[in-house]
């Protein structure tokens, strides 16, 4: 068997008596989509928080393609090829958009192709026409498109994105789902998402986090007609 | 690789406001020593050493986002290791490179403890504070015969007097008269300038500005923002070294009170003063406001301290931006032919969010 893009074995988090992620196993092939989606406090963000290595397990072990990265600082992890959209937007206020996404397509490449890179992001995410306003001026939306964008320009082979579609329009949410799928052509991604009309329209592989736990992994369909899910989760929200 | 140059289309500044700021130094330079006596040069060339420590701090702070609270710490290393330097060999050339060196080095260890060991902001302000006192009675405390450097007695409170001055490199009997000491100060003055200027347009300035606004995405960029919060300290302290080496030769003496509180405060207020952000603001903001003690100082009618504090006070209330930041605001709204940047109109973000 080939070796997985992304694997966690047996990752335990626990802060003081409180364990926020227990014991989970879960592995990502190469261009693979999985969605993370469970109930608050299920322990989705604290999973995420040890994969991105701003947090370190208490227990377990996070591979890369076999290397191990367990809490391992987080500019390590990005330069192996690891993308990460954070749940509250981080972006550089201060900067254009042109020049942030530059400095994400600029490490360790040549001058002509970080340009080509930022021209081709910029393109993909429609921000050409703003390229050149301060990001600490855009609309919410908008900078949660400047960051997937500086995301994407480091051109990742894994990209993680916390609550994309938060505090989006409808229209937005939209664009984003079509966004996800393109990506998804060639780069694998783990998005954890509260959205379930979001999730329907992206996911192909759902993990169900429940308590610290894995609930069930499965197709998208399957998940959603789970009955226990329906339970923990969906039964007040999805519609 | 981080060091390799972006061209000028990616700048956000023009070039031509560095270029007239290049022009004017060296008019300034030039012009100088023909309009003005000993005294009046003299005077220039305090401002100009002072100008380089701000721009160390200007750099460090406006740009790395740096807070260092205790500057003068580099400022005196640079000045006690070129009086050392000075007295112990008869090429003062040595001297000079110690007086750069010598603070480089220190900030190297200093910042290593403080950004690998991930001290947050305003523990960084305090730690340089302190510093910069332990330094200030380490250099009180070295009177007597006992402490010497080589042939460079430390002297405790009374610092070292008749430091040989500057010479030219590689002939120790031309050593620099007056004007000399001016084209020298000046000389490094836009040196410093167009070296930082350069160092801004570099990809490694690039980041250093990128960590200054988002340190954590700088970091899931693969940016090690504690290597380039460490280079940013210390080509700072190098920086004030060189300030450190002109200030010691401008009164051929130095003493502990270059590692003063009063130096550390006045640099953060040269810089607020003139402008937080860019590099051209220190440089006014230090040499107005030592103009204003100066003055003060001559007339016996108001305390120094006290007119420092009452600038500082009305900068932040009135115009905290800064001297220079609100000029530059002034002029580009006078003159709207190409301001960087397109205004925010409702029609550009209506199309984005189609």
């Amino acid at each position: 068997m080939s070796v997985p893009l992304l694997e966690a074995e047996n990752v335990t988090m626990r802060f003081g008596g409180v364990a926020a992620v227990q014991d989970v196993n879960l592995k990502l092939d190469e261009v693979e989509l999985r969605c993370l989606i469970g109930p608050n406090g299920a322990g989705k963000s604290t999973f995420f928080k040890v994969l991105t290595g701003q947090l370190r397990p208490t227990e377990g072990v996070v591979r890369f393609r076999g290397q191990d990265i367990t809490g391992a600082h987080p500019h390590v992890i990005a330069r192996l090829g690891v993308g990460i959209k954070t749940q509250v937007p981080n972006v550089f206020n201060g900067l254009t958009v042109r020049e942030g996404i530059g400095i994400a397509a600029g490490r360790k490449k040549s001058l002509r192709r970080a340009r080509q890179i930022v021209d081709e992001t910029m393109d993909l995410l429609q921000l050409t026409p703003i390229a050149d306003r301060m990001v600490g001026q855009l609309a919410h939306g908008q900078r949660q498109w400047v960051e997937i964008a500086t995301v994407l320009a480091q051109e990742p082979d894994l990209i993680l994105l916390d609550e994309p579609a938060a505090g989006m329009t409808h229209e937005e949410v939209l664009r984003t789902a079509e966004l996800i799928r393109e990506i998804n052509k060639k780069q694998a991604l783990v998005v954890v998402e509260h959205d379930m009309q979001f999730i329907r329209m992206i996911a192909k592989t759902v993990t169900v986090f429940n308590r610290g736990k894995i609930l069930i992994e499965n197709q998208v369909e399957a998940v959603l007609a789970d009955p226990g899910v329906r339970d923990v989760y969906l039964g007040k929200q999805a519609h | 690789m981080i060091f390799r140059k972006l061209k000028r289309a990616e700048t956000s500044g023009g070039i031509w406001g560095p270029i007239a700021v290049v022009v004017a130094g060296l008019v300034l330079l030039v012009g100088a020593p023909m309009v003005t006596g000993t005294f009046g040069l003299l005077q220039l060339t305090v401002f100009a050493a002072l100008a380089i420590f701000a721009l160390a701090q200007g750099f460090i702070w406006g740009f790395g986002g740096i807070l260092c609270f205790g500057q003068s710490a580099f400022l005196g290393l640079g000045g006690y290791a070129y009086a050392v330097g000075a007295l112990n060999m008869t090429d003062t050339t040595g001297a000079v490179a110690l007086a750069i060196i010598v603070p480089m080095l220190f900030a190297a260890l200093l910042g290593y403890f403080m950004f690998y060991g991930r001290i947050s902001d305003a523990y960084i302000g305090v730690i340089t504070l302190t510093v910069a006192i332990i330094l200030f009675d380490l250099f009180n405390s070295t009177s007597g015969d006992i402490y010497h450097i080589g042939q460079a007695p430390l002297g405790g409170f009374n610092g070292i007097p008749s430091v040989p001055p500057l010479n030219i490199p590689g002939d120790p009997d031309a050593q620099l008269d007056t004007t000399g000491l001016w084209y020298a100060a000046m000389g490094a003055l836009i040196l410093c300038y167009i070296m930082l200027k350069w160092i801004l347009a570099t990809r490694f300035g690039r980041v250093v500005v990128a960590i200054r606004e988002n340190e954590t995405r700088a970091q899931l960029l693969g940016y090690d923002p504690r290597l380039f919060k460490l280079l940013t300290f210390v080509i700072g302290a190098g920086i004030s070294g060189v300030a450190g080496c002109l200030y010691t030769n401008w009164g051929a003496f130095i003493s502990p009170t270059v590692f003063s509180l009063t130096m550390s405060a006045q640099v953060i207020i040269y810089v607020l003063v003139g402008g937080l952000g860019t590099l051209v603001g220190p440089i006014f903001g230090a040499v107005g406001i030592q103009y204003l003690i100066n003055l003060a100082g001559g007339q016996h009618v108001i305390d120094p301290n006290l007119l420092l504090g009452i600038v500082l006070v009305a900068f932040v209330l009135l115009v905290p931006q800064g001297v220079v930041p609100v000029i530059r605001n002034g002029f580009r709204r006078l003159m709207p032919v190409k301001s960087p940047g397109p205004a925010l109109t409702p029609s550009v973000s209506q199309e984005v969010s189609q």
